[in-house]
């Protein structure tokens, strides 16, 4: 199965750039969408055709490929606001210091641990770099939406794991994280729109107000 | 242990029930009926181990991680499950008229449902045999008490005492949870049936264990330094809860060091005397404390630290005595303890009940505003004043029966024992006669001031007779401490297979007949003082006497307000006895020049270990805190940032840690 998965992996890092790197909002939610969609057909590309994979695969569809995306892309509509603008550390430098730690991912998983099966193939390298991005995403950009995909990326890292250890994971654990996602999104998506209506803007820098 | 299980069953179902309940009336059925199905059955399973001394178990599946949901019903459990649903059988039949003018405004199904749930986390407590469920027990415990302590969360007192309680108790988890750790990772196992090799330990990381089991557990249980919580969360909660808190929620906590105790190595001494001597400090503290309190239930909680420190100044001396070799002395100490914590549980919960009569006639807890309540409610009055002589030791009811025992084993060892060594325990003799001395003061005056007299505000003078549930749940527990003053030899017989569990011994024919003829002279005296009332109301009876008012010493027109107060009844002892730093603060009362003005005179009584070493200890480590503030920016990103760094940084270090371990 490898050689269906390594592919698709690798997509999903470069995903992970595209992110990084765009400034349109819209696109980048629509590839976070697809980056979803790929995760989705992950399960069934490791563990074949079955019940388990097939559930795990169709809600992660339903949820990260099209429910969030289009909540967000309705967001932004309503919100108008395509770009992101004045990110804390520019462009550039974040996609630099992504790659670098997509790098420090793959140098990373090869002294953790793991069993001999698992150490083939790129779903730990890719799982940690996919979490590294949410992280810088989150960490960058002052836009709450774009704080909203760097958690979707770092839910999808945490996903990548979690097909890895499918077969002993019980499903109430899948199903747990998926649930978990949709609370914070719809948390994040009521912030943002009271800091849009308090605030006239979706800059999460203003809420240091709100600090004691 | 069906029995038991089934009472927990009924109490956990009885709690979600009366959550569901809309209408305040109806909770309170739910509630009050299920403690009263569900305690007996406690009661006999409780009692059927205490007699028999088989212990019982139960094992169920759970699917928590770690957990086991594993009860163990031995004697040292059963002796704590009776007072547990003695006590909150009569509590819950109080609560009923108690709450009901609460009632009328707010729904009572949160009240019952914390309820039922404090109740069932003791039992719990008391009979978990596996460490996850002991803690979630424990914690469930602090929990369903703090929100009940905050019962009348209006008043910023009680916000400001339940957060104090919350705080301390939560300090004392944390230590507990440090030492079940350290436990659990030596016995490689989260059972209680695996803890065995515990006994094999070296005496220095015994010694560890047994401090953090000992202010761990202290915490709760009000220890000397570290009863803090106590004063503030017991005026707070509504009366029955105080009871409850007082009388045995406190006392889970003994028995978890009784628990830790059987379990590690045995004894040394200066573990005993280390308990002995917290305790001692802890009764004298708290006795001196409870003679200077206006508010009548501030005063019983701090009596409840005097008779937590007896308790452990019993168990305390039996540890010496045991790693001393005395085995007889031993027996004496532990009996005295464990029966003052039965008793303790018995009359605290009759004072606590009935300062909530006193509290719910009159709408206050200040003494000063009392007076004369004996003639307004006479049946609250008279079984207050049997739990007041209960608790001040007194013939013919149970406080002496336990305390003579404690003072029998110190006045044992102190003849035994040669040289310097027999100090000590005649030293302590001295001091629990000087804590039984105040204690009298302390209650007398509790009586005088609230009871007898005329009274001193409206408030007093239009409280009414308590409600007949509230006068039988306080009047069985009394009937059992007279029972117990009574008949001492069947208590005792009661505590053996609990005793043998502690010191392996069985009990000896030489305590029963230590206290038998403390029985037989306590029912002599109680017919005496049977036949001298009843040749004293006939001879009222014959001569009726004219009612006056009393001598005014002068005035012109005296009032009620002109009588002793409080702090006037106890200025004079506690002037000469206290050291400087126990006593109250004065402010005012100062009188200036020929013809002075009105003047005020005031007096506060603090806490001094609270607010002189602990106040101001925390608050000094805050302000050093403050230079952390620049940490804190306010910007999410940086936030974020943060717990980035240290997931990082964990991660690299569990990695590096375990190529490390695994060579």
């Amino acid at each position: 199965m490898i050689e269906l998965t390594n592919p698709l992996l690798l997509a999903v890092i470069l995903i992970n750039f595209f992110t990084l790197g765009s400034a349109r909002l819209g696109a980048c939610i629509r590839v976070v969408a697809l980056q979803g969609a790929l995760l989705a057909l992950l399960p069934l590309a490791t563990h074949g055709m079955s019940g388990h994979a097939l559930i795990l695969g169709a809600g992660a569809l339903l949820l990260k490929g099209i429910f969030i995306p289009t909540l967000l892309l309705r967001a932004i509509r309503e919100v108008r606001i395509r770009r992101e603008v004045e990110p804390i550390i520019g462009f550039v430098p974040t996609l630099i210091i992504g790659a670098l730690t997509t790098a420090g991912a793959f140098i990373f998983a090869d002294f953790l641990p793991l069993i001999a099966e698992h150490h083939e193939g790129f779903y730990v390298p890719t799982a940690l770099a996919t979490i590294f991005t949410g992280f810088l995403l989150l960490i960058t950009r002052r836009k709450a939406i774009t704080q909203i995909l760097g958690y979707l990326l770092l839910e999808n890292g945490i996903f990548i794991f979690g097909v890895l250890l499918s077969a002993a994971m019980p499903l109430m654990v899948e199903a747990g994280v998926l649930l978990d996602l949709l609370v914070g999104v719809f948390v994040m998506g009521i912030v943002l729109n009271q800091i849009n209506r308090e605030f006239s803007t979706l800059n999460t820098e203003r809420l240091s107000a709100l600090k004691e | 242990m069906n029995l038991l299980f089934s009472a927990l069953i009924i109490l956990f179902g009885g709690s979600l029930i009366a959550l569901l309940t809309r209408k305040s009336t109806l909770a309170t059925r739910v509630g009050t009926l299920s403690v009263l199905t569900a305690t007996p059955l406690a009661i006999c399973d409780a009692l059927t181990v205490l007699i028999g001394g088989q212990p019982l178990a139960l094992n169920l599946p759970w699917s928590v991680p770690g957990g086991e949901f594993a009860l163990l019903l031995d004697p040292l459990a059963a002796f704590f499950v009776l007072p547990i649903a003695v006590l909150s059988l009569f509590c819950a039949l109080y609560a009923g008229p108690y709450m009901r003018h609460d009632g009328q405004t707010r729904s009572l199904a949160p009240h019952w449902f914390l309820f039922n749930i404090m109740i069932v986390a003791m039992l719990l407590v008391v009979t978990a045999a596996n460490t996850v469920l002991f803690l979630s027990a424990w914690e469930m415990m602090t929990i369903s008490s703090f929100f009940l302590v905050a019962w009348n969360h209006r008043q910023e007192e009680v916000r400001k005492a339940a957060w104090l309680y919350l705080l301390v108790a939560h300090f004392g988890m944390v230590l507990l949870l440090a030492l079940f750790i350290l436990v659990s990772s030596y016995c490689g196992s989260l059972n209680f049936s695996d803890f065995g090799s515990l006994s094999q330990l070296p005496l220095s990381s015994a010694s560890v264990l047994y401090l953090l089991a000992l202010f761990g557990f202290g915490v709760k249980a009000g220890l000397f330094p570290v009863h803090i919580w106590l004063p503030d969360a017991h005026p707070a909660a509504p009366s029955h809860v105080s009871a409850l808190m007082s009388g045995v929620l406190i006392k889970t906590a003994i028995y978890g060091i009784l628990r830790f105790l059987c379990l590690l190595p045995p004894a040394p001494a200066w573990w005993g005397w280390l308990l002995a001597l917290l305790g001692a400090t802890g009764a004298l503290y708290g006795i001196s404390l409870a003679a200077q309190q206006r508010d009548i239930k501030r005063c019983l909680a701090y009596s409840t630290v005097e008779n937590v420190g007896i308790i452990f100044l019993g168990l305390g001396f039996g540890m010496v005595a045991t790693a001393n070799g005395q085995p007889t002395i031993a027996m004496f100490a532990y009996a005295g303890g464990l029966l003052h914590l039965w008793n303790h549980a018995l009359f605290k919960g009759v004072m606590f009940l009935g300062a909530g009569t006193l509290v719910h006639a009159t709408g206050t807890r200040d003494m000063n505003r009392m007076g004369g309540l004996l003639r307004r409610m006479p049946l609250a009055g008279v079984l207050w004043i049997g739990g007041s002589l209960a608790i001040s030791a007194l013939p013919p009811l149970n406080g002496l029966v336990s305390e003579w025992l404690i003072y029998i084993s110190l006045a044992d060892a102190g003849i035994t024992q040669q040289g310097f060594v027999a100090l000590a325990p005649l030293l302590l003799i001295g001091l629990l006669g000087m804590v039984g001395a105040l204690a009298l003061l302390t209650f007398s005056r509790l009586i005088g001031i609230c009871l007898l007299g005329e009274a001193r505000d409206p408030v007093a003078a239009n409280a009414h007779e308590a409600k007949p549930a509230m006068l039988i749940s306080m009047g069985v527990p009394l009937a059992a401490c007279l029972t117990i003053g009574l008949f001492p030899q069947g208590a005792l017989r009661l505590l053996s297979t609990t005793l043998l569990q502690l010191t392996g011994n069985p009990i000896e024919t030489e305590l029963v007949s230590a206290v038998s003829p403390l029985g037989n002279a306590a029912v002599l005296l109680l017919f005496a003082l049977g036949a001298i009332t009843v040749v004293f109301v006939w001879l009222r009876h014959r001569r009726p006497q004219t009612q006056s008012t009393t001598w005014g010493c002068g005035y012109q027109f005296p009032s009620p307000r002109i009588s002793y107060t409080g702090e006037g009844y106890s200025e004079l002892a506690l002037r000469h006895l206290l050291p400087k730093i126990m006593r109250p603060d004065i402010s005012g009362g100062r009188i200036n020049g020929m013809f002075p003005a009105p003047t005020k005179l005031a007096q506060q009584a603090h806490d001094p270990v609270l607010t002189r070493i602990l106040l101001p200890l925390f608050i000094s480590i805050a302000n050093r805190f403050q230079r952390l503030r620049w940490l804190q920016q306010g910007q999410l990103p940086i936030y974020l940032c943060y717990i980035f760094i240290t997931n990082t940084i964990l991660m690299i270090w569990c990695l590096w840690a375990g190529r490390h371990a695994g060579g």
